[in-house]
């Protein structure tokens, strides 16, 4: 059975959750930490390295998992702005809704949004794995370079404007694409890469009833005759 | 960076409560903005032939009584006067234009921050806590207040620049945000005889929307054109006597979120100053979409 340490933010200072969490985490058992308190506080459990299972029980507010390595972070409740922002590895999972740049410039990991996300979702990701079980909000995945962004429900304007090689699966109706963002086919890899994650992420969706988005990559390269027409 | 917080009480016990509920909102959100903070209180209006005008004083040691005499001897009719340091609240059957012609000749100094049936309006330089208690704020009550505490990044930092402004009569506003053609905006209405108190960008948004609203527009009419002439970044949260209204710029780049419960709509820029409402830990919480306008109008007014 797990060990479980609770730390409380009515007594602990984020400064000194988050020192804890850095320094003076029990290495070799199997190690539960149960965030209480957290009242919409900002940078929680940020920058960790070890893999350690975190549960932050309720609302939590901005940047919340950020530079995350190898932890497993659960938030059971909703996450303000730019939640796993810049994450490395290890899996983080909010159990409500997600404000807006969730996942942003991630390089990896799985990062998975049981409820709906906000606007730029998944902007400049960089090579990790975001599930939504809801909708996302406008301009999502913005020039992400690598990874990918699985949205079950909608997507909102501007979806994977200046996209790079990320991929875009969406399983609702998508309000507009990007500059440079094209429906395409799905094909045999892109149902098992979305059954993986669906898998991953626990949730149960037809992987086939998703759509394809990914770039046309007409700005990789500057065109002198294009005249700013893009 | 600025932060907003808004207040909708739906019982009668929140209304009396309000400012023990909206107190701590505004103390969170002084770490999005330390330098300045004001908070307008909407009540139960007066009767239709009087008016109330929230005055500030520069001078902390204004004297109130030789001003309300002057006022009495001057102006005439029923006048009562309750001030709070630099703050006071005159309700009065003086019409608007003969107080602000009377005020700009005999005390210059002096700011009207509000004029309406309903609206009161404290705003001071200093972190929004001191503020709060140099005027009682916990002590208010009223239908719907709207509040903001600010981090000044476009203009200068003293009273009259702190929100929320105010233009017409029981209309507020308050900004997160920047705008980038306030200039422009404020040469067309000055070209119309509007004329301003500040060179705050916010100022300018706040009498676009009355202006429109002055030329027969309803306040969502008034904000739909708003969105065509406002360019920059801005989430809005105004109030009128009897609404409170909220909107985010189409980009939504500065945050807003909404709490409603059978008791209160509460409306901030961040969830940890909502954090200590009653209920809201298991209340529909929701962050605003860009460019959508959210109306709530007060349901307990008698009158």
């Amino acid at each position: 059975m797990d060990r479980v340490i609770p730390l409380d933010l009515a007594r602990l200072t984020v400064r000194e959750l988050n020192d804890f969490l850095h320094h003076r985490l029990p290495t070799g058992d199997a190690v539960r930490v149960e965030i209480l308190n957290p009242n919409g506080m900002h940078n929680l459990a940020v920058g960790l390295d070890a893999p350690a299972d975190i549960d932050i029980l309720g609302h939590a507010g901005y940047f919340i998992a950020g530079m995350n390595k190898r932890a497993n972070v659960t938030v059971h409740g909703n996450v303000g702005w730019s939640v796993a922002e810049n994450f490395m590895s290890g899996t983080v999972r909010v159990k409500g809704c997600a404000s807006e740049c969730a996942g942003a410039s991630g390089h990896g990991g799985l990062l998975v949004i049981e409820e709906d996300a906000s606007s730029r979702c998944g902007i400049s990701m960089k090579g990790s794995d975001i599930v939504v079980g809801g909708s996302v909000g406008h301009m999502s995945a913005f020039m992400a370079q690598a990874g990918t962004l699985v949205v079950c429900g909608d997507a909102g304007g501007s979806l994977g404007d200046s996209l790079y090689e990320a991929m875009i699966y969406v399983g609702g109706k998508i309000h507009s694409l990007g500059a440079d963002a094209q429906e395409e086919p799905m094909t045999a890899t892109d149902v098992a890469r979305v059954t993986d994650l669906l898998t991953r992420a626990g949730i149960t969706r037809d992987p086939k009833s998703f759509k394809r988005v990914a770039s046309k990559r007409s700005l990789y390269h500057w065109h002198a005759d294009a005249g700013q027409e893009y | 960076m600025c932060g907003i917080v808004g207040f909708l009480a739906k019982k009668p016990e929140f209304i009396q409560s309000l400012g023990e509920h909206v107190v701590p909102m505004l103390t969170c959100m002084g770490d999005r903005g330390p330098d300045s903070a004001g908070l307008a209180v909407f009540g139960e209006p007066v009767e239709s032939s009087l008016r109330r005008f929230s005055l500030y004083a520069p001078d902390r040691r204004f004297d109130w009584s030789t001003f309300e005499q002057q006022l009495a001897a001057r102006i005439g009719g029923q006048i009562e006067l309750s001030a709070l340091e630099n703050h006071a609240v005159l309700v009065g059957s003086v019409e608007p234009v003969r107080l602000k012609a009377w005020l700009t000749e005999a005390h210059p100094s002096l700011h009207l921050l509000s004029t309406g049936r309903a609206i009161d309006i404290y705003k001071d330089e200093g972190h929004p806590s001191e503020i709060a208690q140099r005027y009682h704020f916990t002590q208010f009550s009223g239908t719907h207040a709207v509040g903001h505490t600010r981090m000044a990044t476009e203009s200068a930092v003293s009273p009259a620049h702190a929100h929320p402004f105010t233009a017409g009569e029981d209309f507020c506003l308050v900004h997160n945000g920047s705008l980038s053609n306030p200039y422009s905006v404020r040469r067309k209405l000055e070209k119309k005889g509007i004329r301003f108190e500040t060179d705050n960008d916010t100022e300018a948004a706040c009498r676009f929307l009355e202006w429109r609203m002055s030329e027969g527009d309803q306040l969502e009419a008034a904000i739909q054109k708003g969105f065509e002439e406002l360019d920059g970044f801005f989430t809005l949260l105004m109030a009128t006597a009897d609404k409170l209204i909220l909107v985010r710029d189409p980009f939504a780049c500065k945050p807003a979120v909404a709490v409603e419960t059978d008791e209160y709509v509460a409306i901030s820029s961040e969830y940890r100053a909502l954090a200590h409402l009653p209920g809201v830990k298991n209340a529909r919480i929701f962050e605003p979409v860009p460019e959508q306008i959210y109306s709530w109008t007060v349901s307990s007014r008698s009158t």
